[in-house]
């Protein structure tokens, strides 16, 4: 294998990662607050159809991507309401959101495209382009940096960017700001903050504002970047996955750029069976590929690397004690 | 005005929580630089007072004075703006955090972490200086002993310049000694001119640490008097209305075979703490064994592993036979069939299931019994008739088996309980904290219950933290300390100072 | 004391909470420019107006109500098994094994072969979780929806390699044997001039499903194993003081589960595509979950939910092939009742308990 057909591998990984990254993140500001969130998948997915649909109709992509948004916002308030306001289950409530976004986006672009639950192709402004970096073209003949720079830095779509320095940004936020010591401390006993003045509920339903722009970022750039439209059901799992790449970085930023980096890379892989077959001489099944980060997960999950162990209060309501 | 105006003054308190008066029209001075003690029974309402002190709660009718200031306080913000600082029996830190961050939260001087922990960094160090009161500020919280716990939280009261603190029963967790530590950190505090309430339910802390004291009972204050003024008698009988009997009244034991033997008893727990190290003891028929000791010191572990429960190694014979302590018989149904009771320690985490309905919790863990079952159905009439004859027994209140369990009053549901245990008539009784939250008259009726089985040639092993308690039902007295046992004693031959100094794990002291 | 009467807490506010998930599902269907009160007439008509619509609103009930089951016991246990849907994926490959390899003389022979196999092979799904669940403290929400994934996996892997009959281009195994053939309600209840339930799927495993309603309903209440489940659900520490072992109760309260999930594909495997194709459940594992959340986790409930789902799909088809109504519609309905029923319990039941108490209010001054 050369050097070319690593980069185009590790640059298809790249591109299948980011969406898994941001739904990551997101459910990372979420769950960190205590607020368990299954219903990362319909955020994604009703995101990634109204990001199209607007991105269509407006022919600006930057236009779609705040409709997109909106609408994982609207989902987020549903949970923050049913877990926060009302004190309901977490998981049913984000089962319903994964369901409500299932079948909303399929009944409203029927409805509105009239073309068997997806939008039209979108062309130009309605999607995010690459972006060249700087010197890319002219550094490209420099040996193996070239290439790379060229390959796999360059030539992403913005939002490419924006999530890989989302996770600096959230470590920092996370660990070096009272935000994100409150945040924290709300995940792990929300009696603590309350006693100390600070309002559990405001706390938390930030956290789940934030869970809800960052899946809005991850479905926009589905049918806005990684693809050029909204087909049905396109999230295809990836809210399980990033939740699963979640729980694999033991809800930590760095951690979660890595776990979602090998999922997009097995995903990349599995587009690839004849390199695999290649490389290692012999047949590696694709169904084999895709369900790899799930059997990860359960190997985690059970604890034989190295315990997964959530933060204390999540998924619990908190109800102030007598 | 020429007399100095009251640090808190609250006039006609009242809250409800449904139909429950929680508060009744409760008005309250305390002047500043003093250590005024609130006490009652459980349930008498004080910690919900506190409650609304510190914005917890907001109280249907009364107003809130601080330092001559009429003040409202909607929540826990404002009660630390007006310089209220509260210690909670169970503490709110996040155990994942050091002692410095659980101090900064909520206290930080900006949106930027460093600074607001390097300037706390400061100021604990000036704290611990001034009032003795050292804590490692880098410590993670889940690795350092209650008492340093409850440091940090009076730290962080400190921290947040409160002038008031409030203390809810702050030595519930304590050894004696850790006690009188927290008592003279409280003297140094009020030398410093800080006003502190101590809430509690004994006796004895007040008549020791307070310099006034108001008593509560049933959500209504029912006076407030000097402590000089006042005696442990004349407190007790405005806690619960009426002349109490300190002591219970039986008759010597008659003392037969040992009925439980333990040898070398350890326990290890899931988090692979040794929690019960290298206990032996005995209990005979007919006496009442009772083991003292501060909450955590593995007397829970020790009736988790009689109960069958908990995995443990060393040696139990009941009536002279082993019995499995891992394998395959060390669970609780095969404990019931070698004549082992239990009433737990916790009756509604335990004891009961809160919403299954009375006569369900009567079979509880006895629901292999053949009378209870027809073939592969459970009978429930005949589960049924025998919790209506057990109600009239134990004059349980509503007699009505099908109330949930959680709709009886603490009382009521230890009577459940020991209704279904003792009237297994077993060789072994293991009964855990047998009055905790219960009220005062249903208290006399349990005690006289196991007194009672005492004279049936029955063995006895009772715990509780409430050394009284132990003092007045015990045939004999053992003290753990750190999953040891320090000692015996006979209940004649000693005394509450001896005991406490046991319990604080020095036995030299005591010898 | 409960504030509300127990006929309020079992049937006010469930009706409530379709009440609201029909106005909301009204509101979506008028947004797309189609008369909420039309498309509810259709409905009516399309799945109940004829034998035909019965047959398959009963067929579509019999998937939820194995489903819905699956949910219910496990709910008693306090575990949310999320993982019907693969375990049903699996329960319909343990049927088109029994009914490919072994020879059956008659159907009813087949039936009670396929009915323990897919028992066998939903439980054996289900198991993992448990066992993850019981020993190693893994959350069984995400595990078991795990398993979902690695079992559309797995089946996929199977239908395009192994089970594939050679020379089929189509992922899926090969028809049953004629002497797998189920009884159709068609078959039962048509007469010489008179045929009912044509051509609908409504089988005979109707009646297995009912009968599972009942096994269950006893097993709860009226057996030590169902005391000691519901124990454990209510209370882990009090279940550990009576003697009752978590682990025995998470594993067998799973096996169950996954066992009733399982057996769906004797109704939609065997009784109705006489082969097993990919994605077979389509979405009926997930369906149990808004069943058993409406019908109270009491089988009876479940019953009567799994009903109204049923009439809910056919009805659902009805609306697609005769308006431009998507049939995904019906997914949005679903969705509102998990909403209201599951998570938004508070908010209906807050305001009822209010009413309730102002009425009660004066009864107890007296």
């Amino acid at each position: 294998m050369d050097l070319l057909t690593i980069l185009q591998i590790l640059d298809s990984s790249v591109r299948l990662a980011v969406p898994l990254l941001l739904a990551c993140l997101a459910g990372l500001y979420s769950e960190r607050a205590g607020i368990f969130d299954i219903g990362l998948e319909g955020k994604m997915l009703a995101a990634a159809f109204m990001a199209a649909a607007i991105a269509y109709t407006s022919g600006s992509a930057w236009v779609g991507l705040l409709a997109g948004i909106g609408a994982s916002l609207v989902l987020s308030a549903v949970h923050g309401v049913a877990s926060i306001t009302f004190r309901g289950n977490q998981l049913i409530s984000g089962v319903a959101i994964n369901f409500l976004a299932a079948g909303l986006t399929v009944v409203i672009a029927q409805s509105w495209f009239a073309q068997g639950g997806r939008t039209p192709t979108l062309q130009g402004d309605a999607r995010f382009e690459p972006i060249t970096l700087p010197f890319a073209e002219s550094l490209q003949s420099v040996p193996v940096i070239g290439p790379i720079y060229y390959e796999l830095i360059s030539g992403h779509s913005v939002l490419v960017y924006i999530a890989f320095l989302l996770v600096p940004l959230t470590w920092w936020v996370l660990y070096r700001t009272r935000f994100g010591l409150r945040l924290r401390a709300v995940g792990e006993n929300p009696a603590s903050v309350d006693t100390a003045g600070i309002s559990v509920v405001q706390l938390r339903y930030i956290a789940v504002i934030i869970c809800g722009v960052l899946c809005g970022l991850a479905g926009a750039y589905l049918s806005t970047a990684l693809q050029a439209g909204f087909t049905k059901d396109m999230s295809a799992g990836r809210g399980f996955i990033a939740l699963a790449a979640l729980i694999f970085a033991k809800w930590r930023p760095w951690h979660a750029l890595y776990a979602t980096l090998l999922f997009g890379f097995l995903q990349a892989l599995a587009l690839r069976p004849d390199l695999l077959e290649n490389t290692l001489g012999f047949k590696v099944n694709g169904q084999l590929l895709d369900a790899l980060p799930y059997i990860l997960t359960v190997v985690i999950l059970a604890g034989f690397v190295g315990k997964a162990i959530p933060p204390r209060a999540g998924g619990e309501p908190y109800v102030k004690e007598r | 005005m020429s007399e100095t105006a009251p640090a808190i003054e609250l006039k006609g308190i009242s809250k409800a929580f449904g139909p429950v008066q929680a508060n009744k029209d409760i008005s309250i001075r305390v002047m500043p630089g003093t250590i005024h003690g609130i006490i009652g029974e459980n349930g008498a309402g004080k910690s919900t007072l506190m409650s609304i002190l510190y914005g917890f709660y907001k109280a249907d009718a009364g107003e809130i004075w601080i330092s001559g200031q009429k003040t409202t306080i909607p929540d826990s913000q404002a009660a630390i703006a007006a310089g209220i600082g509260m210690v909670f029996q169970h503490f709110k830190l996040v155990e994942n955090f050091t002692v410095l961050e659980n101090v900064v939260l909520g206290a930080e001087d900006g949106a930027l972490l460093r600074p607001s922990l390097a300037k706390a960094r400061r100021e604990l160090k000036a704290l611990a200086e001034e009032y003795e009161l050292n804590v490692d500020p880098d410590a993670l919280i889940e690795d350092i002993g209650v008492g340093m716990q409850q440091r940090v939280e009076i730290l962080k009261a400190l921290y947040r310049q409160a002038d008031i603190l409030i203390l809810d029963e702050p030595t519930g967790v304590l050894t004696p000694a850790e006690a009188d530590q927290l008592f003279r950190i409280l003297e140094r505090l009020k030398e410093e001119g800080k006003t502190i309430i101590l809430i509690t339910h004994k006796l004895r802390e007040i008549m020791d640490t307070t310099d006034t004291v108001s008593v509560m009972r049933r959500g209504e204050m029912t006076a407030t008097v000097k402590t000089s003024e006042t005696s442990p008698p004349e407190l007790a009988e405005l806690m619960v209305g009426r002349k109490v009997l300190l002591r219970v009244e039986k008759k010597p034991a008659e003392v037969g075979d040992k009925i439980l033997e333990v040898q070398n008893l350890n326990v290890t727990d899931e988090k692979g703490v040794h929690r019960v190290k290298d206990v032996s003891f005995d209990v005979k028929a007919g006496e009442i064994l009772g083991i003292a000791g501060v909450a955590g010191n593995g007397q829970s572990e020790l009736l988790e592993v009689l109960g069958g429960y908990e995995k443990a190694t060393g040696s139990i014979k009941v009536n002279g036979q082993e019995i499995d302590l891992t394998g395959a018989k060390s669970d609780g149904r095969s404990r019931r069939e070698r004549g082992i009771s239990h009433v737990p320690e916790d009756r509604q985490s335990e004891g009961l299931i809160m919403d299954y309905m009375a006569w369900e919790n009567v079979a509880f863990g006895y629901h292999h019994d053949d009378r209870y079952n027809k073939g592969i159905r459970m009978d429930n009439a005949a589960i049924r008739a025998d919790t209506e004859a057990k109600m009239e027994r134990f004059d349980v209140r509503p007699p009505n088996p099908k109330l949930a369990a959680k709709s009886f009053s603490g009382g009521n549901q230890q009577k459940i309980v020991l209704a279904r245990e003792i009237e297994r008539n077993p060789d072994l009784l293991l009964i855990g904290q047998p009055t905790r939250g219960v009220d005062i008259g249903a208290i006399e009726f349990i005690h006289q219950q196991i007194v009672a089985l005492r004279d049936q040639g029955k063995a006895i092993l009772l715990v509780s933290v409430e050394l009284e308690e132990i003092l007045s039902l015990s045939d004999r007295i053992a003290v753990m300390f750190d999953g040891r046992i320090m000692g015996e004693r006979m209940p004649d031959q000693t005394d509450e100072k001896e005991l406490g100094l046991l319990m604080a794990g020095m036995t030299k002291g005591a010898a | 004391m409960d504030v509300m009467p127990k006929w309020a807490e079992v049937v006010l506010v469930p009706l409530i909470s379709l009440l609201l998930a029909s106005i909301l599902s009204a509101i979506v269907i008028l947004a797309i420019g189609e008369n909420p009160w039309d498309a509810l007439m259709l409905m009516i008509d399309g799945a109940l107006g004829s034998t035909y619509g019965w047959g398959y609103t009963l067929y579509y009930a019999t998937n939820f109500i194995f489903t819905g089951l699956a949910v219910a016991i496990a709910f008693h246990a306090r575990m949310f098994n999320i993982g019907g849907e693969g375990q049903a994926m699996l329960g319909g490959l343990g049927v088109a094994l029994v009914c490919l390899y072994i020879p059956w003389p008659h159907w009813s022979l087949a039936l009670l072969g396929a009915s323990v196999s897919a028992a066998i092979f939903g439980a054996a799904w289900a198991t993992i979780p448990a066992f993850l669940q019981a020993k190693r403290g893994s959350h069984i929400v995400i595990t078991t929806i795990m398993f979902n994934f690695i079992a559309a996996a797995l089946l996929n892997f199977l239908l395009i390699g192994a089970l594939k009959p050679t020379g089929s281009m189509e992922p899926a195994t090969g028809k049953f044997p004629e002497t797998t053939h189920l009884p159709s309600f068609q078959d039962m209840f048509s007469t010489a001039d008179n045929v009912m339930f044509r051509g609908a799927p409504a089988n005979i495993s109707f009646f297995v499903a009912v009968a599972a309603c009942f096994a269950l309903w006893f097993l709860i209440w009226r057996t030590r194993l169902g005391y000691e489940i519901r124990a454990f659900g209510h209370s882990e520490s009090a279940a550990k003081y009576a003697g009752i072992s978590p682990t025995k109760i998470i594993m067998i309260a799973m096996m169950i589960s996954g066992a009733l999930a399982g057996m769906m594909a004797i109704n939609n495997v065997m009784g109705e595509a006489e082969r097993l194709v990919l994605n077979a459940v389509e979405g009926a594992g997930f369906i149990g979950i808004a069943v058993a959340l409406m019908g109270r986790s009491h089988p009876f409930g479940v019953f009567l939910a799994a009903l109204l789902f049923g009439f809910l799909y056919q009805g659902g088809a009805e609306l697609a092939l005769w308006t431009s109504i998507p049939r995904e519609l019906i997914v949005v309905i679903q969705a509102l009742v998990i909403l209201f029923t599951g998570a938004l319990d508070n908010m209906v039941r807050m305001p009822l308990e209010r009413i309730f108490l102002a009425f009660r209010k004066p009864a107890k001054g007296a």
